[in-house]
Parts: C-alpha cells; sequence; structure tokens
C-alpha cells in the first residue's frame, strides 16, 4: 500500500493541483483509464466544497487529501468546518435548482452532492475521527 | 488548460466560445463575461461548450444564473455541447431538462431566436 497527502491553503487556484494529483496517482494505483475522468471530477467536487465551508466559515486550516491503493483507490478530502455545514443542501430537483431565490453558492453546493453521489459509487460523508470537520471518502476499483 | 473565452455574433445572437477548464477557480471569470453580455442588452445567447475539457459544479452554477436571467427578460438562452463527458454531467443533474442543450452553435441558432 501507498499512500499519498496532499494539504493545501483553502482557495480556489490549488483545487485545481488537487485534481491533478489525484488523477496522476489514480491513474499510477491502476484505476481504468475510462473512470479517470469521474476521480477528477469527484475530487475537485469535494475539494470545491470544503474549499467553500474554510471559507465561509474564515478558516485558515488547510484542506487535506489523502490518496491511497490498498487493494481500491480511495481518496479521502478532509475539511474543517462544522458538520452541520458540512452536509449543506442535499441534491435539488432542476425545478428548485432555477428558482431565483437560491443564492448561487448554494445552488453550486447542491449541484456538486449531485455529481458527488452520480459519479462516485461507493461515497461516504461523516463527521472526522477527531475534532471539527467531514471526510469525504470516495472509492474506485483498480485494475491489478 | 486555462479558461479562454471568446465572443462572436451570428445574426441575432451573441455566441461566447469558451475552451479549457470551468472551475471554482475560472468560473467567476466567465460569470463576468455572461454579465456583461446579458447586461449589454444580447437578446439571444448562446454558449459554446464543445472546447470545455472541464466543467464542474461552479460553472454548472453560472450557466444556470445566465438562463435565469434571460429568460426572466424574455430572452433566450442555449447551449452547444456535443461532448458525452459534459452531455453526463447535464444527466446526472438533471440539468438536460432546465437547459435548452443542442449538438452546435448551428443547430442551437436555428432552433432559438427570431427565427425559430
Amino acid at each position: 500500500m501507498s499512500t499519498v497527502r496532499l494539504a493545501f491553503t483553502p482557495a480556489p487556484v490549488h483545487v485545481r493541483t488537487a485534481r491533478l494529483v489525484g488523477v496522476a496517482v489514480a491513474r499510477r494505483a491502476g484505476v481504468a483509464e475510462e473512470l479517470l475522468d469521474e476521480v477528477r471530477l469527484a475530487i475537485g467536487e469535494a475539494c470545491t466544497r470544503a474549499v467553500a465551508l474554510h471559507r465561509q466559515y474564515g478558516l485558515a486550516d488547510l484542506v487535506t487529501v489523502e490518496m491511497s491503493d490498498e487493494e481500491q483507490y480511495t481518496v479521502r478530502v478532509i475539511d474543517r468546518a462544522p458538520i452541520e455545514a458540512g452536509l449543506g443542501i442535499a441534491a435539488l430537483p432542476p425545478d428548485e435548482l432555477t428558482n431565483e431565490w437560491l443564492p448561487g453558492d448554494q445552488l453550486a453546493v447542491g449541484v456538486g452532492f449531485a455529481l458527488l453521489a452520480g459519479f462516485v459509487d461507493d461515497l461516504q460523508v461523516r463527521p472526522v475521527d477527531e475534532g471539527i470537520g467531514t471526510v469525504v471518502r470516495m472509492v474506485w476499483p483498480v485494475d491489478r | 488548460m486555462e479558461l479562454s473565452l471568446a465572443t462572436r455574433t451570428i445574426a441575432e445572437h451573441t455566441v461566447l466560445e469558451v475552451g479549457g477548464e470551468v472551475d471554482v477557480y475560472t468560473a467567476p471569470r466567465l460569470r463576468e463575461r455572461l454579465v456583461e453580455l446579458i447586461d449589454g442588452g444580447a437578446p439571444h445567447v448562446i454558449v459554446d461548450l464543445n472546447r470545455v475539457d472541464f466543467l464542474d459544479s461552479t460553472g454548472l452554477g453560472v450557466l444556470v444564473g445566465a438562463h435565469k436571467k434571460l429568460r426572466n427578460t424574455g430572452r433566450t438562452f442555449a447551449l452547444a455541447c456535443d461532448k458525452e463527458p459534459l452531455l453526463k454531467i447535464f444527466r446526472i443533474t438533471a440539468l438536460d431538462q432546465v437547459f435548452p442543450l443542442y449538438p452546435s452553435v448551428k443547430a442551437a441558432t436555428e432552433a432559438t431566436g427570431p427565427q425559430a
């Protein structure tokens, strides 16, 4: 098993770096080529969500991304925001997404969850084991 | 790849050609350009996504915002896209039921605007 851990200041500019690293590690771990677009999107969504939460709460803590390739490719994106905020709004039906009252950031959170749920078969969102925050855990199969 | 934005006009349609990656970092630039076009009075806006390599929820949020703004003022908004990875994103979020989606700019101009 090998692990790659990346920690970054919660700024939008670094989300692309996390995506690139996440896909590079996935490829090396043996994730099928046709899944890499989904890996890229899902890691990006999870990191975008974490950055948004840190900025919303004025948290300077780093966002952490852990990638490991034990028997499957597992990515954990860890934020340090209060758990009640971490769940955000769930996926909304399209007619509600276009309602005038829904602010852009909330809309993006709802769509982001819809994308995570749609692209990741094995997805888990739960509180961190210690302290405050949420772990978004995503798992993909590897070809060995 | 960085975001690229180019605007051209086809009859009464304003076409915004988007290329590269639309994400949480670059989406504000896309939003600014769309707001400029909408506030500038463009009657029919088509966003061409056929050169986009990556689109996330932030980018989708910007497109939804533009669609709402134009719809509420009696104007039209359409997307040109035939890239399967992007179309899958629209299907998963059910936004394919919200946006008028066409495979090409030509198809979008024929289906929207004054001649439609």
